[in-house]
């Protein structure tokens, strides 16, 4: 099996060509001859139960990878929708008659729904409250299911639950199981490398980055949780059907904490370090199976396991040895050539490419903007400045839909955004980048740009992965890192991160571009290559809205210049005769 | 109506004890920015500590010192152990210490005591006193004269005093409080030392009311946290105001519509504000800062 790990490289492009099912056809002969032998091995009552237990847990768990490894968004109740999962199989297939089949889809429906529910509830609002509404969730779902006796036969639990026909069988039924951990385990390694996959690391990584980036940050958290909700209830209904009894205390709060513990000891960011933390966390119980005899002592220890694995091995046993591996293995190799960046923005309003009237934004009192118009030109570079505390970053947020305008209009080739939330703001065509970097710290430069070019409504991408990586390797080579694509975003400077970060822009081929003070915190030569790279872009057609202190910047690379003074524009027109403009020299140097 | 006025009295009660926890809630996590899930465990180590400590055999007022120097203790060896070695980290992490901290506690004591439900004394020998229709109880009326005394004290403690002062700042901004020689460090062991104080104390005058069990702690927590969302995140009024709703809430609850899901009140009433109104009653912050 090879590594899927955030911090290995991406293979070049030439490797992705070759179709996926080549590509991981040894994993899927591991898993039959997995599947085969589970099928065919005569294993006692005993260690049957255990791996039956290790292998409908470990599809629960990886519930938990996607949503904490991946979106980075946490989840108390896998228990509860585990518990589901099975009650739905338990009540389904006794006092219900229903096919073991139809239950198990149904557990798996309740349980996505209720993880929707509960994540449209909360997911709006910091990972705290989620923490505790996860917390009470469980709690809630336990007491249903012991004072609920009429539908759940309260704490003495549901017992005589069936089996499909099919696999009657422990032997069969326990290579079914294995054959669906195989499955999922599959589909949820392959999910980090898709769009939805790529949109839950960079929600995990920057919320706001996300977000400008075109990414609906609110229904890929959903996605993440209901989806971690769904492998919760499968993983139960499988567990219910294997034990054939169900009974409250086994879906408490506390095996929620099993959960993640497994969760965490094995590696959150992979479904392998999930196979690996629930078959240890099975195992090393049975071995110290004396602990069960104090009551307490067992969770105790797992709470201890919690902190130090936290603290001193946060990527848990897998991201460890994949670390490892990854340092182990050969220099990153470089990827080769590719063409040439075309830029070719949309044309379908008039002259004005961003028509901003009235503009105003208030905090409370405070007047950050105050009726601010701007027009900016097609084709050209637009430049906004002001002094420290005029309102310019505070009018890029609201642009860019960051903060909600008070009052006024903004028009983008010919579509009203005024009241868009930021990813449709991007989908219609705004790029933008910020003045404090704001990259996908634990992705490659390469699938930061990538997360660019997946921009909805980007005409410029063709279909599938291939034609992803080699328009964001396009993005790369024209800022000048198309050979160090495959590092990570640590392993670059400063200057060099800021470049990532237009690229990231310029590779979903926006229709208006915004650089907030590009040149801050750039050294001399920097400056100069950044100013090159802004011709280069300008040439392409690409029209460009720069916020900047350089002046030397602004005025050799803008061709129009507003000016914003405490919140309202006090000059507009032509770069060399707003530079002269009277209220401007007062505005920067004080008046007489 | 005669009904209705004794529920009055002691949803106040219980709320006062929800009060007092979500402070420590509050003060923690506007000190820290980390909404700290053992916070109920301290209410439920500090009345086991009462309840050994009294079985030993102290007079009551020793073993409450006893307990509560106990519980300031824990909160030096929590900062230490749990939030210091990871405080440059995203709040994700330290959640989850905390969560790890708080089964720690809870089966901790569970190993070392067993799970039968302790008895612990109230402070006072008459058990209450009858004022028209309603029954005072002696310990719901400690509980809420203690509570009102608190809330003065941190007004003035907070306000008024300039370690108060100190606190405040770091609590506003780290970095500046930091450049102007306050020792960033000290004032977070304080209010970890403080929360914890203040967890125990609650757990503490509850545990005549109920039960001494290793549940009381989660349970109480839960309300807790439910209480600050209501009252607004992050707002010491509001926690209070919002620990008081929540009891009322329950109290009633319970008594006019289902005894079995009393603690499901709680968790309704928290999902009807996160999705109505998230920013509480007093409306402070909710989502992390743009």
């Amino acid at each position: 099996m090879s590594a899927p790990s955030d911090n290995m490289p991406i293979p070049a492009p030439i490797i992705r060509s070759k179709p996926l099912v080549v590509r991981h056809l040894p994993y899927f002969i591991g898993a039959a001859i997995l599947v085969v032998l589970a099928a065919n091995m005569n294993f006692d009552g005993y260690v049957h139960n255990i791996l039956l237990q290790a292998t409908t847990f470990a599809i629960a768990v990886f519930g938990l990878s996607v949503v904490l490894g991946l979106c980075g968004q946490i989840n108390l109740a896998q228990a509860a929708f585990f518990g589901l999962g099975a009650y739905a199989v338990g009540i389904g297939t006794t006092d219900l008659q229903v096919s073991f089949w139809l239950c198990l889809v149904g557990g798996c429906v309740i349980s996505l729904l209720a993880g929707a529910l509960l994540g449209m509830s909360t997911l709006r609002l910091g990972g705290h409250y989620l923490a505790m509404v996860t917390i009470s969730f469980q709690q809630i779902v336990t007491l249903v299911m012991i004072n609920a006796i009429w539908l759940t036969h309260g704490p003495d639990g549901v017992s005589n639950i069936k089996r499909p026909d099919l696999f009657q069988t422990s032997q069969s039924y326990l290579a079914f199981c294995v054959a669906m951990l195989a499955i999922v385990g599959y589909m949820v390694w392959h999910l980090s490398d898709t769009k939805l996959g790529r949109a839950m690391r960079a929600v995990r990584d920057n919320e706001l980055a996300a977000g400008v980036n075109g990414i609906d940050v609110f229904r890929t958290k959903i996605y993440a949780f209901a989806l971690c909700a769904l492998l919760g209830g499968l993983a139960g209904g499988l567990f219910a059907g294997g034990f054939a009894y169900v009974s409250p205390d086994q879906f408490s709060f506390a095996e929620s904490i099993v959960f993640l513990t497994m969760s965490l000891l094995g590696g959150v960011g992979s479904p392998v370090g999930s196979v690996i933390g629930t078959g240890l966390l099975i195992l090393i119980p049975e071995w110290l199976r004396f602990l069960k005899s104090v009551p307490g002592l067992y969770l105790a220890i797992y709470g201890l396991f919690v902190i130090l694995i936290i603290r001193f091995m946060p990527d848990g046993i897998w991201g460890f040895v994949a670390d490892a591996l990854t340092r182990w293995r050969a220099k990153i190799k470089a990827p080769p050539a590719v063409a040439a960046l075309q830029l070719k923005p949309a044309t379908i309003g008039g002259d004005i490419v961003l028509e901003v009237t009235g503009l105003s934004k208030h905090f409370g009192g405070l007047k950050a903007v105050d009726g601010v118009d701007i027009a900016v030109k097609r084709g050209g570079v637009h430049a906004l400045i002001g002094p420290n505390g005029s309102g310019k970053t505070t009018t890029l947020n609201v642009l860019s839909g960051l903060y909600v305008a008070t009052s006024g209009r903004i028009v983008l080739d010919g579509t009203d955004i005024t009241h868009m939330p930021p990813h449709q703001r991007t989908a219609s065509g705004l790029g933008r980048t910020f003045q404090n970097i704001r990259l996908f710290r634990s992705m490659t430069a390469l699938e930061n740009v990538e997360i660019g070019a997946e921009r909805p409504g980007n005409t410029m991408v063709g279909k599938g992965d291939d034609a992803l990586t080699e328009r964001a390797m396009e993005a790369l080579t024209f800022v000048g890192l198309g050979s160090r694509a495959n590092e990570l975003i640590s392993s670059f400077s400063y200057g060099h991160q800021r470049l990532i970060e237009i690229a990231r822009a310029l590779a979903s081929n926006p229709t208006l571009l915004l650089l907030d003070e590009p040149a801050a915190g750039l050294n001399s030569t920097e400056k100069l290559e950044l100013h090159e790279l802004l011709k280069r872009i300008a040439a392409q057609g690409l029209t460009i809205l720069i916020i900047d202190h350089d002046m030397t910047l602004v005025s050799e690379a803008a061709q129009h210049i507003t000016v914003l003074n405490f919140g309202r524009r006090i000059a507009d027109g032509e770069s060399m005769a707003v530079l002269r403009h009277p209220d401007v020299v007062s505005a920067y140097l004080g008046s007489e | 109506m005669d009904l209705a006025l004794q529920l009055l009295f002691t949803g106040i009660g219980i709320g006062a004890v929800y009060a007092l926890v979500a402070l420590g809630f509050v003060l923690i996590f506007r000190a820290t920015n980390v909404v700290n899930f053992a916070q109920g465990e301290f209410s439920m180590v500090a009345a086991y500590l009462m309840v050994v400590a009294v079985e030993a055999g102290l007079p009551y007022w020793a073993a409450f010192i006893v307990a509560l120097l106990g519980m300031a203790l824990l909160g030096v060896v929590f900062n230490l152990g749990v939030y210091y070695p990871l405080r440059h980290r995203s709040y994700l992490p330290v959640i989850i210490a905390t969560i790890g901290a708080s089964i720690l506690l809870a089966n901790s004591v569970l190993a070392i005591y067993g799970p039968q439900p302790q008895v612990l004394e109230g402070w006072f020998e008459t058990p209450g006193i009858q004022v028209g229709p309603v029954y005072l109880d002696s310990q719901y009326l400690l509980i809420i004269g203690v509570t009102i005394c608190l809330v003065i004290f941190n007004f003035w403690f907070f306000e008024k005093t300039l370690l108060g002062k100190k606190l405040q700042a770091t609590s506003q901004d780290k970095e500046m409080a930091s450049l102007l020689g306050i020792s960033v460090s000290t004032m977070i062991m304080i209010t970890f030392i403080y929360s914890a104080v203040l967890g125990g104390l609650a757990g503490i005058l509850v545990a005549p009311v109920l039960f001494v069990s290793i549940q009381m702690g989660s349970t109480i927590a839960l309300k807790a946290f439910a209480a600050t969302i209501i009252g607004g995140f992050g707002d010491v009024a509001g926690a209070i105001i919002g620990g008081l709703a929540l009891g009322l809430i329950e109290t009633f609850g319970a008594a006019y519509i289902s005894v079995p899901y009393k603690d499901g009140f709680a968790f309704l009433v928290l999902i009807a504000f996160l999705i109505f109104r998230p920013q509480g009653i007093f409306g402070e912050r909710v989502a992390e800062k743009a």
